[in-house]
């Protein structure tokens, strides 16, 4: 075997490699035994009831109209927390990335009493005819409030580390603060924008607690695959099995496709847009 | 290269708590209701610990039990879980380490006497449940009978027919020939109840326990067509349990005469 040709130094200690073999081993050897577990003679049929489909694309339905508006209300949060400093900002920051550490099903109660029927906002909503409660709308509400932060935390870093040179030389010849981000600052973080959408799709993907707590479960309504999954376990462990595949497979393509977009050639690659 | 193996023990020490506690947060809701008990037993032949696998809906009653029966013989603890009933199911069949299981349902329970992990002729019922319909207090879409469930205009909460409490309903429905169309099939009877009590939902089908352990959050209103789908509560010491006199012992307490005085206040049914 030929040494790779830039290799640079790599002194990793053996026992550190020992380590990371023995953690990537704790973390695929449980998706090893659950494939192991999968009926493949009963896979297709099992993955294609009408239930399971039904699930499955009230998922991406509700987790694509989630990641939207992660992007539409994230990236402002994230060059807000970025460029600007004011009292309390780091305060706020920490709030705002709550969400992150909550546990799903706190943030379900919290959103119950914010949209729910007797909630903070509910009842205004409820005056105007607008029903959340038990609806689709719920879950897509439940999913953006767990998956926002991964944009934010992505996007405010990424804004960090380009720093603000191109953004200010473009001022310095006449651009607009709107013009300066979207034909400086968006382009320069795209890549960070990307995996972080991505992320929050993933994070969208997987919600469960807070839609089980806010949403409820009704077939191709509020149902979707994870509670499919909850659901079809209690009856029908193979239908459960073959459907944790089907998220698996789903959210290896969603981790392959952020680590293309941000990897660190990412940022440096855009660089040439300024 | 001198400071690596302080490293390495710190890093296998931080695994090993990691892992421990990764262990105990797994074990589930293990409720150690042992007390300061002597060991001074009063019948020497019952001493030691059994470990307690119950339906969700038996956590107060059999909280309870395990109080009483630890008083009533000094030496021993009993170590209650508790979870769904298929849950605890599959905890079992994977090798947990159960010595009593108590069902909500018969057909939990039959799915261990098939796989041999409980003896068929040990089983024994010893508590009935019905469905009753939950409202809250206020009562906003003026529920008065299971007829009313069958409207549009009532927001109504029912479990998904997969789980127990979903299969008494559609019993229920069948007797009734009452069609409800839920705005959400919950998959347990304590998440129909959470939509009532936070009032999102109009009316929920939870079990009459249910409503008796919720208090003043809901109030219950009885219908006749519950008869329909009686639930019927099966008790067993699993078959390779390692204390088996203690666990026959907890079984022959709950059917006896505190047990069911204690199941009968919770609202339960004599089977």
């Amino acid at each position: 075997m030929t040494p790779a040709p830039h290799r640079a130094y790599a002194g990793v200690p053996v026992w550190i490699a020992v380590v990371a073999a023995l953690g990537a081993a704790f973390v695929l050897l449980p998706l090893v035994a659950m494939v192991s577990r999968v009926d493949w003679a009963e896979f297709v049929p099992l993955v294609t009831s009408e239930s399971s489909v039904a699930a499955f694309w009230l998922s991406l339905r509700t987790s694509v109209t989630a990641t939207l508006l992660c992007v539409v209300l994230g990236v402002p949060m994230a060059v807000v927390l970025a460029r600007t400093g004011f009292r309390g900002q780091r305060v706020l920051r920490s709030l705002v990335l709550l969400p992150l550490v909550l546990p799903p099903v706190v943030g379900g109660i919290a959103l119950l009493y914010t949209f729910g029927r007797r909630g903070l906002l509910g009842q205004a909503f409820d005056a105007l005819g607008v029903t959340i409660a038990f609806s689709t709308t719920a879950v897509v509400l439940a999913q953006t409030f767990v998956a926002l932060p991964f944009l934010v935390l992505s996007l405010e870093g990424a804004l960090r580390t380009v720093g603000t040179r191109y953004e200010a030389v473009a001022a310095t010849l006449g651009a607009r603060p709107t013009t300066v981000l979207r034909r400086v600052t968006l382009p320069l973080v795209l890549p960070a924008l990307v995996s972080g959408a991505v992320l929050s799709f993933a994070r969208a993907l997987g919600e469960f607690g807070a839609t089980l707590t806010f949403a409820g479960s009704l077939q191709g309504v509020t149902r979707t695959l994870p509670l499919e999954i909850y659901l079809q376990r209690e009856t029908d462990p193979d239908a459960a099995v073959a459907l944790s595949l089907v998220l698996v497979l789903v959210a290896v393509v969603v981790v392959a496709l952020a680590h293309r977009a941000g990897g660190p050639s990412g940022v440096a690659t855009r660089r040439r847009g300024s | 290269m001198r400071r690596t193996p302080r490293v390495v023990t710190a890093l296998v020490g931080a695994l090993a708590v990691a892992t421990a506690l990764a262990l105990t947060g797994c074990s589930g809701a293990t409720v150690d209701t042992a007390t300061s008990a002597t060991p001074t037993a009063s019948d020497p032949t019952l001493e030691g610990s059994i470990t307690v696998y119950a339906a969700a809906s038996l956590t107060t009653t059999f909280t309870e039990l395990a109080d009483e029966f630890e008083k009533a013989n000094p030496g021993t603890t009993v170590d209650l879980t508790f979870a769904g009933s298929s849950d605890l199911v599959t905890q079992i069949t994977e090798g947990a380490p159960a010595d009593v299981f108590a069902s909500a349902d018969e057909k939990n329970m039959a799915k261990l006497t098939d796989a041999g992990l409980v003896d068929p002729s040990a089983s024994e019922d010893f508590a009935t449940n019905v469905l009753t319909i939950a409202v809250p207090p206020s009562n906003p879409a003026d529920v008065t009978g299971f007829a009313d469930l069958g409207k549009s205009d009532v927001k109504t909460v029912v479990c998904a027919a997969q789980v127990p409490c979903g299969a008494a309903t559609v019993a229920v429905e069948r007797a009734t020939g009452v069609t409800i169309s839920p705005v959400s099939e919950e998959s347990s009877v304590t998440d129909v109840l959470g939509k009532v009590t936070s009032g999102e939902a109009d009316a929920g089908l939870v079990y009459v326990t249910d409503v008796e352990a919720a208090g003043d959050s809901v109030t219950g209103i009885e219908f006749p067509e519950a008869d329909q789908a009686v639930n019927t509560y099966p008790i067993a010491p699993v078959a390779d349990t390692a204390n088996p006199a203690v666990a026959e012992a907890f079984v022959a307490f709950v059917t006896g005469e505190v047990g069911q005085g204690v199941l009968r206040d919770a609202g339960f049914g004599t089977p």
